[in-house]
């Protein structure tokens, strides 16, 4: 009889979860730490706010004007069956600024953002740049990856206001010329259709969902190894990782802002 | 020059009498090191004094970058004492490691210079990131480095319009810009033709007779390695820099470690290594 087969594998791959996680910990810990005190590199922290905020801005109208303007024409449809079409401007608008607006706007940051800051980081790793900016005396959290938690957790929320309001015009857009609901009535409907509670949570959600990608991101970019097929590896990990967390996050924040704010 | 660094050695109570002429500037002792199940580094004892320079030969993965890596402070030993500049640098933190680092500089086996700035940004990042140093100041110092390693004219170009041989000596320049006590070259020369290799020796000879840069390099190339413990820098009386034969108190000051499998097999002169009858040196000098 031979013994239980041990299920190595399987500790192997907790161990290196937990590691990971751990690790993960670490460096949101030290970016913390790296956010308070000095040096502190605010020309990086300027530069990433254009790259991640600025270089985001087509992407994230793109994406919040056509899902405004999809919403328009998908609802009105369906508030035809029963007779709220002028209602469309209180479906877009609470959809939009409470759900839609931003994880639309961090899914697309995750793409972008968190692919180029995990490619990025991954080259320097794997030339050698990393350890020679630690050999020059300059630590790479200040310098790398404070800059960039920081222009992630300011710019995220601007560009999901930014999204919500052209998403907003998009099914404005629609429903005036598609739907037929007059202009008054349908920012009528999207004013009635908010309460304070939603503005808040559209505004504090965006703020968590940057600091995840932009932290995941670093971390995954940080932990590249392989060469160039690792950096390959770790932009694909990034974002499907930054995606599926922006996912997870909203979830549980929208339970507890539910919870607190309702 | 370079008086605004913001962290100084003193700063973490250097024993400043260490860095004296002839003082040892690293010390190893007993250092043992391992990856996962594999050990690296096994029990390695070492000194490298003022001044001098010390040669680490070996075969590939035998464990020679990671001697320097140590010295550093980017890896920690599992056991042993290393001290550098008067500092217990495995037992300090990463906050208290910059503070020594930025009396050391190291050249990487590929110049790992950042490739979206520029030649001068690079050579000039420690200085431009670390120091209050006026930009004017800063600018003057990286075109003396770089004149210094014959590059003045690339100031302005981004590393990938360069050659192999021209990254490694902005590599050196950068390492060199801001003064540092402590010089340590991985592999500087390979995979460079025999002329550029040559240059490079040049530079680090330079460095070390007319600078006075204690020098640490690792090297799998005896040609470079015997090369720069055999020769010295000069300044002739219209100040041209001349490279002759090292007199013999100078090649003294030269010492080779042959590090075999993690162990140090050998210590001493070029004339000792090249005396030795281990037939494992005899195989690799051949």
């Amino acid at each position: 009889m031979s013994d239980t087969p041990q299920p190595g594998w399987l500790v192997e791959a907790i161990k290196k979860g937990l590691l990971g996680v751990q690790e993960y910990v670490k460096l949101c810990m030290a970016a913390a730490r790296g956010a308070f005190s000095r040096p502190f590199y605010f020309r990086d922290l300027v530069e990433q706010i254009d790259v991640i905020g600025l270089g985001s801005l087509t992407v994230v109208l793109l994406t919040g004007f056509f899902t405004g303007a999809v919403l328009a024409l998908q609802s009105g449809m369906t508030l035809d069956q029963f007779g709220a079409r002028p209602f469309v401007g209180r479906l877009i608008s609470a959809s939009m600024i409470k759900e839609l607006g931003p994880v639309l706007t961090a899914l697309m940051l995750a793409g972008r953002v968190g692919s180029g800051i995990a490619a990025e980081l991954g080259s320097m790793v794997v030339t050698e740049q990393i350890s020679a900016l630690r050999a020059l005396g300059t630590d790479p959290i200040r310098k790398l990856v404070v800059p960039r938690v920081l222009a992630g957790f300011i710019m995220c929320p601007i560009l999901t206001v930014v999204a919500n309001t052209v998403g907003m015009l998009g099914g404005w857009i629609n429903a005036v010329t598609q739907l037929r609901v007059s202009s008054g009535v349908y920012w009528s409907s999207v004013v009635e259709g908010l309460f304070i509670q939603d503005v808040w949570m559209g505004l504090i959600k965006p703020f968590f969902l940057g600091l995840v990608i932009v932290t995941i991101g670093c971390h995954v970019g940080l932990r590249t190894s392989g060469g160039t097929q690792g950096v390959g590896r770790a932009t694909t990990n990034a974002v499907v990782a930054a995606s599926v967390t922006v996912l997870v996050v909203d979830f549980f924040l929208t339970r507890l802002l539910i919870s607190i704010l309702f | 020059m370079v008086r605004h660094v913001r962290h100084t050695i003193a700063d973490f109570g250097l024993p400043i009498e260490l860095v004296e002429a002839h003082a040892p500037v690293v010390l190893f002792d007993k250092v043992w090191l391992s990856f996962d199940e594999k050990v690296i580094l096994k029990d390695v004892t070492f000194s490298v004094r003022s001044g001098h320079t010390k040669i680490f030969l070996g075969a590939s993965g035998a464990g020679k970058s990671t001697i320097l890596k140590l010295m550093l402070g980017l890896l920690k030993p599992d056991s042993g004492t290393v001290w550098v500049l008067g500092h217990h640098v495995e037992s300090m933190n990463e906050d208290q490691l910059m503070g020594v680092r930025h009396h050391m500089g190291m050249v990487f086996q590929e110049g790992a210079l950042f490739d979206s700035i520029t030649v001068g940004e690079n050579v000039g990042f420690k200085l431009y990131e670390e120091t209050d140093m006026p930009l004017d100041d800063v600018r003057a110092r990286v075109e003396e480095v770089l004149g210094f390693v014959g590059l003045d004219e690339h100031i302005d170009k981004l590393p990938s319009d360069l050659s192999g041989g021209q990254r490694r000596r902005v590599a050196i320049a950068r390492a060199m810009v801001a003064k540092p006590k402590l010089l340590l070259y991985d592999e500087p020369t390979t995979g460079l033709d025999p002329m550029t290799a040559l240059t490079v020796d040049t530079e680090i000879i330079k460095l070390r007779d007319l600078e006075q840069v204690t020098s640490v390099l690792v090297t799998h190339q005896l040609r470079d390695a015997f090369y720069v413990a055999t020769q010295e820098a000069r300044r002739t009386s219209t100040s041209e820099v001349e490279i002759v034969a090292a007199a013999e108190d100078k090649v003294e000051q030269a010492d080779f470690v042959m590090i075999r499998e993690g162990r140090v097999a050998f210590e001493g002169t070029a004339e000792e290594l090249r005396r030795s009858k281990d037939p494992y040196l005899q195989k690799f000098l051949s």
